[in-house]
């Protein structure tokens, strides 16, 4: 077990090793939904979730696949649970609110591809955690993809009324910002161990 | 016709290299990108790793692509993938254990590279094997260049090295923040600035070229 406290994992999973602006997990939805605040907050709590759902998932399976001996299943089982867990968010969303579904688009199914999602999965089994570390880790590592996510979506909101030269538009505008961001966390490096 | 066959072939391989480049044009499969290519070495290493899994999972799913029927397909396209990602994962451990330390988790992240998913789908689920995995060679191709401008761009500027030697000699102040995360995001979008560039530059001659034929 790994001895970090959950203070210190969660502080981590935010701030210092923030998903996305420090290791690099979960771009696409990053780059691809953080236009508008109203789509990026509701993204980031339904992956958050899906987070939590997997990493659930994903420790109990660990256990029964390290117990059978079977851990070169590890990865096939972990990407069936976390497809089966976006398509439950899916079901519900569009039940629930059919409107932020069609804003959300070809996004939401693409959960089941984000990186963020996976990596928590894998990265809880890597480091060792014990149930309740997982919990923690996956809730911070959402929280930090949450956070980003509204944060870049803020900037983006304002630089729409900015005049931008013509060549910088896009896509290359935004990863320049994201690494402006990603600088800033950078100051955060050392804080929770 | 054989030579318009071949035609066709070339540009299903040139489609990935240059025209859709999955790095620059299209920006898919970020995460991977940006996270190991601190190094020139690990930039190569994940390109080929990611070229391997690309090639065999399209030339799969181009194979069973009549028998999978439509409502299952992304599911079994991703166990698919699962599959040959866990191969890699295991043949990279027995080559070399530095490279498996070095990119980490980042090999068994292919599965989720939106690229593979994404070709599986667009291309191969609708293509013969071979197009499928000429069309996924380019592609793969064209990634590990991406991945390679990017690796070989950050390690020079940010440890003055390529491939580990040194370039500019001993007196060279590193520019760290370029190996560190937010260097990352700022080289691909200086290389996206340079591409956007280059093809406004191209759009301008063609309409004045267009305007003095009209003329």
């Amino acid at each position: 077990m790994a001895p970090e406290s959950l203070g210190q994992i969660f502080l981590a999973a935010v701030l210092a090793n923030n998903f996305v602006l420090a290791m690099f997990l979960g771009l696409c939805p990053f780059l691809g939904v953080s236009a508008r605040l109203d789509t990026a907050f509701p993204m980031g709590i339904a992956t958050t979730f899906v987070m939590l759902v997997a990493s659930l998932c994903a420790f109990g399976l660990n256990l029964l696949l390290t117990m059978f001996q079977l851990e070169f299943l590890r990865l096939i089982s972990y990407i069936v649970v976390i497809a089966s867990a976006v398509q439950l968010v899916e079901m519900f969303l569009k039940k629930t609110s059919p409107a932020l579904f069609r804003a959300l688009g070809i996004y939401l199914p693409l959960i089941t591809t984000n990186c963020a999602v996976l990596g928590v999965a894998l990265f809880q089994t890597a480091r060792e955690y014990s149930f309740a570390q997982a919990m923690v880790f996956s809730f911070g590592g959402g929280a930090g993809f949450t956070l980003a996510l509204v944060l870049m979506a803020s900037v983006r909101e304002r630089l729409q009324l900015s005049s931008v030269p013509g060549v910088a538009q896009g896509t290359a505008l935004s990863l320049m910002l994201a690494g402006l961001l990603s600088m800033a966390f950078m100051g955060f490096a050392g804080l929770g161990g | 016709m054989s030579e318009i066959a071949q035609a066709r072939t070339f540009d299903e391989f040139m489609e990935g290299i240059w025209r859709q480049n999955p790095v620059f044009v299209m920006v898919l499969g970020m995460c991977p990108v940006l996270a190991v290519s601190v190094s020139a070495v690990n930039a190569l290493s994940m390109g080929l790793a990611t070229m391997f899994v690309l090639v065999c999972s399209c030339g799969l799913v181009s194979l069973i692509r009549k028998i999978v029927p439509k409502e299952v397909r992304i599911a079994t396209y991703i166990v698919i993938i699962a599959t040959f990602v866990t191969v890699v994962d295991y043949v990279i451990q027995a080559v070399s254990l530095e490279i498996y330390e070095a990119l980490g988790a980042f090999i068994q992240l292919i599965v989720v590279n939106c690229i593979i998913l994404g070709r599986a789908e667009a291309h191969a689920s609708k293509h013969p094997p071979l197009t499928a995995m000429v069309n996924a060679m380019g592609m793969s191709i064209g990634f590990v260049i991406g991945l390679f401008a990017l690796g070989a761009v950050r390690e020079v500027l940010g440890a003055g090295t390529l491939f580990g030697f040194s370039l500019f000699g001993p007196n060279f102040q590193p520019w760290v923040v370029m190996v560190l995360p937010p260097g990352g995001f700022i080289v691909l979008g200086g290389w996206l600035l340079l591409f956007s560039a280059l093809k406004r530059r191209k759009e301008v001659r063609l309409a004045a070229q267009g305007g003095g034929h009209g003329a």
